[in-house]
């Protein structure tokens, strides 16, 4: 291969986003560690939302900037958001990437997108 | 370069320049915040010339046929006309004579309108009535468009409800009111024709399913079509014999008559009829699914169908919210 294909290519860009927010979303409501955090909110800005985060973490086009995470999440922070969390969204991510069948070497790669994201996640 | 309209002012759009940071620069409040076309969080609706099919991608299909695009992602060619989707301004005011009233129960009227200028409209969607210019509530439509003539709302008298209280009390025959819309995007859309659909509706949330109903059948839906509708009592029951007539008419049309309080007679299902429902039909894998009525049942099934397979695109849902004081 002459052009070096970006990971968000790799994994199969927007389809792959589509195709992966049902799936993802359904494993964060299963999720108990995590899920009072997305109860009573309207569903469909939610799954938008999850949308948002899944492009991002697979390293797609976005314009969020670490700021952004900041102000989004504080609310969360404010009602407890650690560490534990974000170990669990991650762990749901794999789970979903792993259930479509993307590479773990993929998976590692999205993961670590998500991990760079953790401090400004938990606005330390 | 394309001219964008919103709220009667003119933008000059510039170039390489989208519709939202077009009018987000001239001080035009439109919320956003991927910028890129995912969250959704900056859904604008074009009254006057086509979106690009770009700011459509990942939209549902219902708001797509109404022309809701996201301006963060739109690089028009052409002139657009757009509005927030709760810009009252973007829908006309249409006067409409009161044809008919009368009680499908003891506390649902059904009311007839006859609009004075052409309603386009499909049958599930509401539209918003107006007791004075001020105070206007919404209402499902029952009528589907292309067989009735006018326009069929179900108004539950709620206790000491200003608006409802005044169809059921003071609206005559005969009588002008005033209406906006029509709104929503829980109706049915054309294809896949085979595909299962659920049906669930509390009250006079029943109103837009009987709607939706009439319209699939219509238009050849030949997938299984189940139709749970909830009540206390049986008086709450209503249209229980015009359903059981179309039951008797399309082999593929279900009707599940659900009563939750005791005394259940026989041929009644018994429970809430979001229950009944996923009790007969655990999964919800490629299904279609219409959710309508009282608030905390439709945000509860909505979860429930979804996570019972339903793909959340699926998943069409009205909750009757009424509105706080
Ligand atoms: C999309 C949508 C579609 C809808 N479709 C339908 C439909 O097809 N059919 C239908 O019947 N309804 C429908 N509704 C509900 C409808 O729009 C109205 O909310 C409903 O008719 C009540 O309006 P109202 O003016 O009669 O009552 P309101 O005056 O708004 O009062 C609502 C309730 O709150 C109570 N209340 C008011 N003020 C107070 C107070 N200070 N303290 C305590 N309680 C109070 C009243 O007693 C009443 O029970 C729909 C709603 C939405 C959002
Ligand atoms: C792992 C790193 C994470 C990233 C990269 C991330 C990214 C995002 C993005 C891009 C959005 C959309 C923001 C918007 O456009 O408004 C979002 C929203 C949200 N995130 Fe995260 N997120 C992360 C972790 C978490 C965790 C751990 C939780 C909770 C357990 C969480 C809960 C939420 C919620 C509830 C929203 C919606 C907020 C709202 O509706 O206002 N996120 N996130
Ligand atoms: S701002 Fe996110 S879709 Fe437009």
């Amino acid at each position: 291969m002459s052009e070096q294909e970006s990971l968000y290519e790799q994994i199969g860009g927007e389809a792959a986003v589509n195709a992966a927010v049902d799936i993802f979303y359904r494993k964060v409501l299963g999720d108990a560690r995590i899920n009072t955090f997305f109860e009573d909110v309207d569903m469909e800005k939610q799954a938008a939302k999850q949308k948002a985060f899944l492009t991002m973490a697979f390293g797609g086009p976005h314009n969020y900037t670490g700021l952004d995470m900041r102000k989004g999440h504080a609310h969360l922070v404010s009602r407890g958001l650690n560490d534990s969390h974000v170990d669990a969204v991650i762990e749901d991510l794999g789970a979903t990437l792993r259930e479509l069948g993307v590479k773990e070497e993929l998976i590692a790669q999205v993961a670590a997108i998500a991990e760079s994201t953790r401090n400004d996640v938990l606005g330390r | 370069m394309a001219i964008i309209r919103y709220a009667k002012d003119s933008y000059e759009l510039e170039d390489d320049q989208s519709v939202l940071d077009c009018l987000t620069h001239r001080g035009v409040a439109v919320p956003f915040s991927c910028r890129s076309g995912v969250c959704q969080t900056c859904l604008m609706r074009a009254t006057g010339g086509t979106p690009t099919e770009a700011s459509q991608q990942g939209l549902k299909n219902s708001l797509t046929l109404q022309n809701y695009f996201l301006p963060c992602v739109c690089y028009p060619e052409t002139d657009l006309e757009v509005a927030l989707p709760d810009d009252a301004d973007a829908q006309v005011v249409i006067p409409a004579t009161v044809k008919s009233l009368r009680l499908l129960n003891d506390d649902i009227m059904h009311v007839e309108l006859e609009c004075h200028a052409q309603i386009d409209y499909r049958a599930g969607q509401f539209i918003n009535l107006f007791q004075h210019q001020t105070l206007g509530r919404s209402y499902s439509l029952a009528s589907v468009p292309y067989e009735d003539d006018h326009l069929h709302l179900h108004v539950r008298r709620l206790p000491q409800g200003l608006v409802s209280g005044w169809i059921h009390d003071e609206l005559r025959p005969g009588q002008t009111v005033e209406i906006r819309g029509p709104g929503g995007d829980c109706f049915y859309i054309p294809g896949d024709t085979e595909q299962s659909m659920m049906l669930i509706g509390t009250g006079s949330g029943l109103a837009q399913l009987y709607g939706i109903i009439r319209d699939a059948l219509s238009q050849g839906h030949t997938g299984p079509i189940h139709l749970f509708h909830g009540s206390r009592d049986l008086n709450g029951l209503y249209l229980f014999a015009e359903l059981r007539e179309l039951m008797a008419q399309y082999a593929n049309f279900n009707y599940i008559p659900c009563l939750s309080g005791d005394d259940v007679p026989a041929g009644y299902a018994t429970g809430r009829a979001h229950d009944i429902a996923f009790e007969q039909i655990p999964s919800l894998k490629n299904w279609r699914m219409f959710l309508c009525g009282h608030p905390e049942m439709v945000r509860v099934t909505k979860r429930k169908a979804f996570l019972a397979g339903a793909a959340m695109k699926n998943i069409y849902a009205d909750a009757f919210n009424v509105s706080q004081p």
